[in-house]
């Protein structure tokens, strides 16, 4: 289930399914290796191993609503709201190399689209509007909404070369935050505003009203989290699909090339302005989508949680993950939206943390030395993350040796040597030019 | 008039300190090719060491303190970083540097907790009346030490050998290792300088009339990014330029607040990423970068 990129796409045009230009050029490299027979038994091999995984994946998270507390039921609320933006941002940073720090203010175009698109109107310091539409209405707008704030964008950023568009994106996150806090008749200025809850068809994904009946699933009743727990999962596994496929096919094959050589990628005919603001504008899309989770899960959104910070958590989650690689996003969600609430949870049992506020060591404070130092540490040890390090293990397990998985994943530029020790061209982030590229 | 005269000069002054924190980052830049979204971390760091020995050896001393642990600290990101300058690509390090930010804000802005701590500046709150204008001494003294030191480094800049050294790096990286010049060198002593500027910015940043050091600083080292970015991320000049017209028209925003009222509460705030954009908009690189052009 969980296939990323191109050790994958190596097997399919061995075995003959996908075939486009850009695909049969980066697979060239194959030709060479092992015999072919042998690689087709390992890779599907492979590929047991990891659908296998991921069908294990899914079925506790399906189970797991029935036997955790409500405390734990939240948290795990908060981490599938991150993963889908995580994939999100992944898509734009880690697959077409483009920095973005702008995360943030999409996220927050979707909740508060949400909020006030299928809100009521109300409000106590601050009067604040809704226009009462269906939910689902409500969210796939919100959804469009942030897309829209993408495209809106994409004139900038697609003309932009990385690294300016990194700094350029922070614009995005501060000048969102003023329209947060001054547009008090959308979202209810710092006080906040209320948000409607989920339903579908007339059921609601709520609490049940006295005298309604309620779910009640292998003895245990069905509350507003587990349902939302349901609900979540279903965007989740959408979402996660849907990038699969976007990274399998023509355009994530054109956005690596992007993201590699823009060069060679335009002298190749992909048109690199458009590709560009499209990966901008499904990457907001997505930012929406956890944006509409986020408002569901927080029921009280306020404008100060929409800063850099946030932005800065999702960049992490993404590099912890594996630049690049949609399964790692998710594995980067868990570590980062997970830890700080498991460690509030336990901080009575974690010696030397101290309560918020009183110069120790709070939670909090402990939360981010975690995240901030994985960053600096995957960046330095394993620049592919987590997923390169599950790839590793999984080529260990099956037995391919790393002489053949280096030829079979050779990058573009065979002739140069690669210093770092990192496997196949999805790494993401080395490239032995790139150093002394010309200003 | 005198008001706007009272704006334009606080403008500059503040503008200037924008200039020497943009200046930092362009030099990281222009050396090895980094973003360092740790820079308003740094600056932190050099203002918290200060406030921590201020008061037992004072101002002068405390600042000396100040500027080497800032310039240690920019020199051990600088030195991490450098493992891996061969091989990634200059996304990787950004965001290498905002992991160090990540870390080392959590931390001051733990240590220094909520109360906002003064540096105890030898200038206090001090005004002087020219010509009917009021302005603090802080003020004149931030525009005087920009102006010195931006005169110094333009100068170490175009006849020192480590000036030199990186202006040929920077034109071409290989070239210049052909000549002999250590580029691991002259990333180390940009990184160097740009936290001593950093250190230099913050005290007047936190002085008289803003209320003290603590962690909103960030915030407002921030803004020395629109300053590098619409000067041209790798001109020098650039980020003077563009430091001065952030502080201006920031400062001119907050004064007249009252006349932009339908902008919302605190558009002072935002005003230099507006004009950011704005820029970009018309001219890609910046007004004084150079453009990213490939030959096929």
């Amino acid at each position: 289930m969980c296939l990323v990129s191109e050790p994958g796409a190596g097997v399919k045009s061995v075995s003959g399914s996908t075939a486009t230009p850009v695909a049969s050029v980066a697979d060239e490299p194959t030709a060479g290796a092992t015999s072919r027979p042998q690689r087709k038994i390992q890779r599907s091999l492979e590929s047991r191993i990891k659908s296998g995984l991921g069908l294990l994946v899914l079925l506790v998270a399906l189970i797991m609503p029935l036997y955790l507390d409500n405390a734990l039921m939240t948290m795990g609320l908060a981490v599938m709201a991150a993963a889908v933006g995580a994939i999100g941002l992944n898509l734009l940073t880690g697959v077409a190399g483009q920095l973005s720090l702008a995360h943030a203010f999409f996220i927050a175009v979707g909740t508060y689209g949400y909020a006030y698109f299928s809100g009521s109107p109300g409000g106590v310091a601050t009067a604040y509007g809704g226009l009462e539409l269906p939910p689902p209405l409500g969210a796939a707008m919100a959804v469009a909404l942030a897309g829209l704030a993408g495209l809106a964008f994409s004139p900038i950023a697609s003309r932009l070369s990385g690294i300016y568009l990194g700094v350029a994106s922070l614009s995005l996150v501060f000048l969102g935050q003023h329209l947060l806090f001054n547009w008090e008749s959308v979202t209810g200025g710092a006080n906040g505003r209320s948000v409607p809850n989920f339903s579908l068809f007339g059921f609601a994904f709520a609490a049940p009203q006295p005298g309604e009946t309620q779910i009640i699933l292998l003895n245990v009743p069905l509350g507003r989290n587990e349902l939302l727990w349901y609900l979540f999962l279903v965007v989740l596994v959408l979402a996660y699909l849907f990038a699969r496929n976007l990274l399998r096919g023509r355009p994530g094959r054109a956005l690596q090339m992007i993201r590699d050589r823009q060069t060679a990628a335009a002298v190749m005919g992909v048109n690199v302005r458009r590709y560009k603001s499209a990966a901008f504008v499904v990457s907001s899309m997505y930012a929406g989508a956890a944006g509409v989770l986020l408002a569901l899960f927080l029921r009280n959104p306020t404008p100060g949680s929409f800063g850099l910070i946030l932005s800065v958590t999702y960049l992490a989650m993404i590099v912890i993950g594996g630049l690049g690689s949609i399964p790692g996003a998710v594995v980067g969600a868990v570590f980062v939206a997970a830890t700080p609430l498991l460690l509030n949870r336990y901080a009575d049992f974690i010696p030397l943390l101290a309560t918020p506020g009183s110069g120790g060591i709070d939670a909090g404070t402990l939360a981010k030395y975690l995240y901030g130092g994985a960053v600096v540490l995957v960046l330095l040890l394993e620049p592919g993350g987590v997923a390169a390090l599950g790839r590793r293990l999984l080529s260990t397990l099956t037995g391919s040796t790393r002489r053949q998985k280096e030829r079979a994943a050779a990058p573009l530029d065979v002739s140069e040597p690669t210093v770092d020790s990192t496997d196949g061209p999805d790494r993401g982030t080395s490239h032995p030019t790139e150093g002394n590229r010309r200003p | 008039m005198s008001f706007f005269l009272e704006l334009l000069i606080n403008g500059l002054s503040v503008g200037a300190v924008y200039a020497l924190i943009a200046l930092g980052f362009v030099i990281i830049f222009k050396a090895t090719e980094v973003i360092n979204f740790a820079h308003g971390s740094l600056l932190l760091l050099g203002g918290y060491v200060i406030s921590e020995y201020t008061r037992e050896l004072g101002f002068y001393v405390a600042l000396l303190i100040g500027l080497t642990v800032a310039a240690l600290g920019a020199l051990f990101i600088e030195r991490v970083l450098a493992l891996r300058i061969r091989t990634a690509d200059s996304n990787t390090l950004a965001i290498m540097t905002i992991g160090f930010d990540v870390v080392l804000t959590a931390d001051l802005v733990r240590r220094i907790g909520v109360d906002p701590r003064s540096l105890v500046d030898p200038w206090g709150a001090e005004t002087v009346s020219v010509g009917g204008i009021r302005l603090p001494v802080t003020r004149l003294w931030a525009l005087g030490a920009a102006i010195l030191l931006l005169g110094l480094f333009f100068l170490a800049f175009k006849y020192t050998k480590w000036g030199i050294a990186m202006r040929a790096s920077a034109e071409d990286a290989e070239a210049a290792t052909l000549m002999g010049i250590r580029r691991g060198r002259v990333a180390a002593i940009a990184w160097i300088v740009a936290g001593l500027l950093a250190t230099v910015a913050v005290v007047f940043l936190v002085a008289f009339p803003t209320p003290g050091l603590d962690g909103s600083i960030i915030p407002v080292a921030l803004k020395a990014f629109p300053a590098a970015i619409l000067g041209g991320l790798d001109s020098t000049a650039g980020a003077l330029v563009g430091g001065l017209i952030v502080g201006v028209a920031e400062q001119l925003t907050l004064g007249y607040s009252s006349d932009l009222a339908f902008l919302g509460r605190g558009f002072a705030e935002v005003m230099p990423f507006v004009i950011m954009i704005i820029v970009l908009l018309v001219k890609p690189s910046g007004l004084f970068g150079t453009r990213d052009v490939s030959r096929v």
